[in-house]
């Protein structure tokens, strides 16, 4: 069994304009076939989890507003499945990081990405979160927050409109239905993230034998 | 502007006998870094009631460790304000009780305002570790033989024994990245601690090496809600230095694009209050008037939310055809629309059981923490800057200061109701009225402002917006400082949470309506 091209219903398939990246990523999955049980629950569970995408909130300026306005009656994000969001890191699937990144909150961005279930992704959203954006060459902006964590989708803009914003989203959309969820993307630990090292405990005292070591 | 330097020395004596003889209102507490002549800071004092203003520089030239006298005693805003000017340019405030760092992280190296930093990577890196908690405050009182050697005091911020919970900064009801740690009994809230910082830029410091035409980006991003009243203080500023005469057209397009911001922030207030208070209908319905201001700034300015429309000496692109028309139609409609806020949200029951009498801030405490905007109004304190100040053309158009005395929750929420009807009354005294005449003049390819200091204030979404420039004559500017109109609305909530139960911190927050960016620069 092949993996398909990753047609969703709100955009024709010709209309995006970067084919060419997930063509190539399908060729790459497709080298080693798939089974056709495993290729046809992986076509299932992504057709439910790229309709119902939860995002973390992550809002720290402008485009926190664009991402309310998405979220309000005009664009209506629920159309898509994006509509609920979350304010805890275990319930989110993508983490929204929609403004700057400055280094006070890098640690506190990266505590939220760390406490999130895999499989996650990352939007990064406007200029500031791709790059620093206007305030690159600041003493407290991070240029990009890729610089902390590995970005999926990049949505431009200062701030991106919603369309834009929708766009990305849908994206991401696509991004997960050519995933194998099974044996791959639900069990899988991002090479660039670093592991924390196992504390090891020793010397740890036991009752009834203090100092039992000459 | 004329600025007069007192002696460090005098200068708790000076400020004390302006204070009592009426100057009750500090609109802004400068940090300076005035390089051979040493640090220092420059107070902007104000009448509350003549509108006298005043501005007083103190200066110190010891620069490893500078240190002056407090004055947070005098005005409250004062201790936030020092907090800062601590942060950036590390001059100690003695007799200040918390002498901690404001914005930046505990182990933070150096003071990045001055003009000697160095911003390398390598002493500041990324760290990823968390901050380190900093209990401890630190304050600072003079040995008796020895003069300004400064001795630290400390004290333990939260004790032991005391029940402390964290909200923020990662909080959808917080407006943004502000961070609470409360220390409760029971349900009730005992003290406060803030703190900012996570949105924290460095504008001010970016300006120092940009041109002119450059900064204007930043204020934009500053409050995103009050974008255009923003970049109109920091070109009527560099205006006024120059000398630029503006074109009638200029100032009426600028005092209506001014006007439509305010109705916009003020509806983007009542639909996240209302949503804070768990009403998500009232949120759907303020978005939906909202985006039809969105569509008259983006028909002109070809921007939503940041619309990059003022520059210097004119406005970026002239009003369209029929434009006109569609404000006065938006006026007509949300006139109408405001009757729907009444009856479904600021009528109802819950929304007055929830805000009436909650969050009570006076008119004196309003004026000592410069709480300007809604917040100062609704205690009965005349703010606004457009009747205090009068620029653009609100000295000739006709419109209310309205006020209220109770100063809750509920006042602040009436408040932003009304001032929409008023915004709507100004706009619909100019559109029919716009003069023919350029939309921009010409400026110079390179805009060099002339030696000295300048200042400009306009009234923004939710306060006294203010913009100082120190100019040496570069190209770029020697200090730009901007006056945040969050940063005291933030203040007083040590005032008014004192003893409120901890659900009621939710709303009002929402009534205060401050806007992080704004806060941190």
């Amino acid at each position: 069994m092949e993996m398909k091209k990753p047609i969703i219903k709100s955009i024709p398939y010709e209309e995006f304009k970067d084919n060419e990246t997930l063509e190539a990523l399908i060729k790459e999955l497709n080298k080693e076939r798939t089974n056709v049980v495993v290729g046809a629950l992986d076509d299932l569970i992504n057709w439910g989890r790229s309709n119902s995408l939860w995002s973390l909130t992550f809002a720290t300026s402008c485009c926190g507003i664009e991402f309310m306005s998405v979220g309000a009656a005009r664009y209506d994000f629920a159309r898509f499945g994006f509509e609920v969001t979350r304010n805890s890191p275990r319930q989110a699937d993508l983490i929204m990081v929609a403004g700057t990144i400055t280094h006070k909150m890098a640690p506190v961005l990266k505590r939220l990405y760390d406490q999130m279930a895999e499989p996650k992704y990352v939007v990064a959203v406007g200029g500031c979160a791709i790059s620093g954006g206007p305030f690159k060459g600041s003493y407290h902006v991070v240029n990009g927050v890729d610089k902390i964590l590995p970005v999926d989708v990049y949505i431009p803009g200062c701030p991106p409109r919603p369309e834009a914003i929708m766009y990305g989203m849908m994206q991401l959309q696509r991004k997960v239905k050519i995933e194998k969820f099974f044996g791959d993307k639900n069990r899988h630990q991002n090479p660039r993230e670093v592991r924390r090292e196992p504390i090891i405990v020793t010397n740890a005292p036991v009752e009834g034998c203090e100092k039992t070591d000459k | 502007m004329e600025l007069i330097f007192i002696e460090k020395e005098e200068a708790r004596k000076v400020l004390r006998t302006h204070r009592d003889s009426g100057m009750d209102f500090l609109r802004d507490l400068i940090g300076m870094d005035w390089g051979d002549e040493g640090l220092g800071v420059i107070y902007i004092l104000e009448n509350s009631t003549t509108h006298a203003t005043m501005h007083l520089a103190v200066r110190t030239t010891d620069r490893n460790k500078p240190a002056i006298y407090t004055v947070c005693d005098m005005w409250s805003i004062a201790e936030l304000y020092e907090r800062e000017v601590y942060d950036f340019y590390g001059i100690r405030f003695i007799g200040h009780p918390d002498m901690r760092r404001l914005f930046l992280r505990n182990d933070w190296e150096g003071y990045p305002l001055r003009k000697d930093y160095d911003a390398s990577e390598a002493i500041n890196p990324i760290r990823l570790t968390n901050e380190p908690p900093e209990d401890v405050q630190r304050s600072y009182e003079i040995e008796e033989d020895k003069e300004f050697a400064a001795i630290a005091k400390r004290e333990n911020f939260m004790h032991v024994d005391e029940y402390v919970i964290n909200i923020g900064p990662q909080h959808p009801a917080t407006h943004g990245v502000l961070r609470f740690r409360l220390a409760l009994a029971g349900e009730e809230i005992r003290k406060i601690d803030i703190h900012c910082g996570y949105i924290h830029r460095g504008i001010e410091k970016l300006c120092e090496s940009k041109t002119y035409p450059q900064l204007l980006a930043f204020t934009d991003r500053l409050d995103y809600l009050s974008a255009h009243q923003n970049r109109h203080a920091l070109c009527m500023c560099i205006e006024n230095a120059l000398g630029l005469e503006i074109a009638p057209r200029v100032q009426y397009i600028r005092t209506i694009m001014d006007e439509l911001q305010r109705i916009d922030s003020h509806l983007l207030m009542l639909s996240c209050a209302a949503m804070d208070l768990g009403a998500l209908t009232a949120f759907i319905y303020g978005f939906r008037d909202r985006e039809k201001v969105l569509d008259i700034f983006e028909e002109v300015t070809g921007g939503r939310l940041i619309q990059n429309y003022n520059i210097i000496g004119g406005v970026q692109a002239d009003i369209t055809t029929g434009w006109e028309a569609k404000v006065k139609d938006y006026c007509t409609y949300q006139l109408h629309k405001i009757k729907e806020f009444e009856d479904l949200f600021v009528n109802s029951i819950i929304t007055k059981n929830r805000m009436k009498g909650v969050g009570v801030l006076t008119r004196e405490e309003a004026i000592s923490y410069g709480a300007t905007g809604c917040t100062g109004r609704a205690a009965g304190w005349a703010c606004d800057v457009r009747k205090r100040h009068p620029y653009a053309l609100y000295g000739q158009v006709d419109f209310k200061e309205v006020l209220y005395t109770n100063g809750d929750s509920y006042d602040r929420v009436l408040m932003r109701l009304d001032e929409i009807k008023q915004s709507v009354h100004i706009i619909r005294q100019l559109i029919d009225n716009i003069p023919a005449g350029d939309f921009k003049q010409k400026t110079k390819p390179i805009i060099k402002l002339p030696e000295g200091r300048f200042s400009a204030a306009v009234e923004g979404s939710r306060g006294e917006f203010g913009v100082f420039i120190e100019s040496h004559g570069d190209k770029s500017p020697y200090r730009v400082k901007f006056r945040p109109m969050g940063l005291p609305l933030v203040a007083c909530m040590h005032k008014i949470l004192k003893g409120c139960k901890i659900a009621d911190l939710i709303t009002i927050g929402a009534t205060l309506d401050y806007v992080i960016p704004d806060i941190d620069r």
